[in-house]
């Protein structure tokens, strides 16, 4: 069921190795309070600076080459979160 | 002897140094670092010995990377290497240039920022974004990028920058104005009849005689130009050649009459080192008359390209020279060019060669 976007409840959130080894000290798993994904992003890059943008441009959108799951559906930075909800931040394929 | 001479080698997959002491005779590799991130420049300030890496990566875009430990360690940031909400976002760092104080950084889609603070915190130049030309920018093969910089030392108000496929363009006043340079380089890829247009030129690498601050090298898609006034005007210096196109210039520490380019065979003609064997080649009279310079470089089957920004001078006299091919192989040259050996064999495609001499 969504909820009020302003209303804060806590996450788990599950970051991509390659991602969180960006950051030293960061954690692969650690919980948060965010009502959106964006909120989520917001509240990542308080702690680890710059984190944020690894994950979004500046368009604002979540980079081409990233994906956010939400309970397991892809999502974009406007998707609202239940509490409890579970969010893996994640490399797509790319390269060569 | 305790200097060193450091190399700093931006490649597809990361960054990489080398190093030897002022003999130049026994090199140490280390990497590779910036997370295997692709580094299309990365640079040493000889003061400091800092390093600073400019890249970009698919999945976390755009980042200029710093090591304040000739590479043990790194941090990385984007705080402000940013255009305004909705436009087209930045996606690499492409390429550095050392100002008093600070370091400016051209990314892609073409644009200049600048830092004041070692890296940490960027600020957009935006005087070339207005320049009434910009919406009629467009891409070369490798984007829209600004992969050249050049500082006058002698006044650091005056930039020169080079973008593909848009030119030169010359800022007086720190970078809040600019006007193009490109008058007399040409647009082979124009219709006849618009071949030497305001802007629009490929340039493909833009560098400063030492000692001559209105004295500039180009390599162009289209030809090779040295101009004698700061760019208003450019000559061709490319009879003696074996073709008009190519990637790198890099000039001598202390004669602004020698410049090394390394000519390929052409952009249609698979972009390789004429009949597939290796040749840096150098001038010793600003262009008038060129020498190739072989001994030591492969000369049979070499299909390689050098990119843009992976060719480099040392301070050193004589001067090192030094190359990496896109084939991910680093030669080097104790001597001006005279002859030459390499340095490694499997790195992987390399973008960019920088040197800084530490004492």
């Amino acid at each position: 069921m969504p909820v009020d976007a302003g209303e804060k409840q806590t996450v788990t959130v599950k970051l991509a190795a390659v991602l969180a080894d960006l950051f030293p000290g960061a954690p692969r798993q650690c919980e948060l309070e965010a009502a959106t994904v964006r909120e989520l992003i917001d509240r990542l890059d308080e702690r680890w600076p710059g984190m944020g943008d690894r994950i979004c441009d500046t368009r604002p959108a979540i980079r081409r080459h990233m994906n956010v799951f939400v309970d397991g559906e892809r999502q974009s930075l406007e998707a609202v979160l239940r509490p409890g909800a579970e969010i893996f931040i994640l490399t797509a394929i790319s390269g060569g | 002897m305790a200097g060193k001479v450091v190399l700093l080698i931006g490649t597809k997959k990361g960054v990489f140094v080398a190093e030897s002491g002022w003999a130049r005779d026994d090199w140490h590799l280390r990497g590779p670092f910036c997370e295997t991130w692709p580094m299309n420049h990365v640079i040493g300030d000889p003061d400091t010995g800092r390093i600073y890496g400019a890249g970009g990566n698919e999945w976390f875009g755009p980042a200029i990377w710093r090591s304040d430990d000739l590479g043990q360690s790194w941090s990385h940031s984007s705080d402000g290497l940013a255009y305004p909400e909705g436009q087209e976002p930045v996606a690499a760092g492409w390429s550095l240039a050392l100002c008093s104080g600070g370091l400016y950084a051209g990314v892609q889609p073409a644009g200049l920022f600048k830092s004041e603070d070692g890296g940490k915190s960027w600020r957009h130049m935006d005087g070339l974004q207005k320049h009434p030309s910009r919406p009629e920018w467009n891409p070369g093969g490798a984007g829209l990028i600004l992969h050249s910089m050049v500082v006058d030392p002698a006044d650091e108000a005056r930039i020169w920058v080079g973008i593909s496929a848009a030119g030169v363009f010359h800022s007086a006043d720190g970078g809040a104005s600019w006007e193009p340079r490109n008058l007399g380089t040409r647009a082979d890829f124009l219709p006849d009849g618009q071949n030497y247009p305001e802007f629009g030129q490929c340039v493909h690498s833009l560098v400063m005689a030492p000692g001559m601050s209105d004295r500039l090298y180009q390599q162009n898609h289209c030809g090779m130009y040295r101009s004698d006034d700061g760019g208003k005007r450019w000559e061709s210096i490319e009879d003696g050649l074996p073709s008009s196109f190519g990637f790198p210039a890099a000039v001598h520490p202390r004669d602004p009459e020698t410049l090394f380019l390394l000519p390929l065979n052409g952009d249609s003609a698979g972009r390789y080192v004429p009949d597939a064997k290796a040749a840096v080649w150098r001038t010793r009279d600003a262009g008038k008359s060129w020498q190739d310079l072989r001994d030591g470089l492969p000369q049979e089957n070499a299909y390689f390209g050098v990119l843009r920004q992976a060719m480099a001078t040392d301070r050193l006299d004589p001067a090192g020279v030094y190359f990496g091919t896109s084939g991910g192989a680093l030669f080097a040259s104790n001597d001006e060019g005279e002859s030459w050996r390499p340095l490694a064999q499997h790195l992987p495609a390399i973008l960019s060669v920088e040197t800084m001499l530490l004492d």
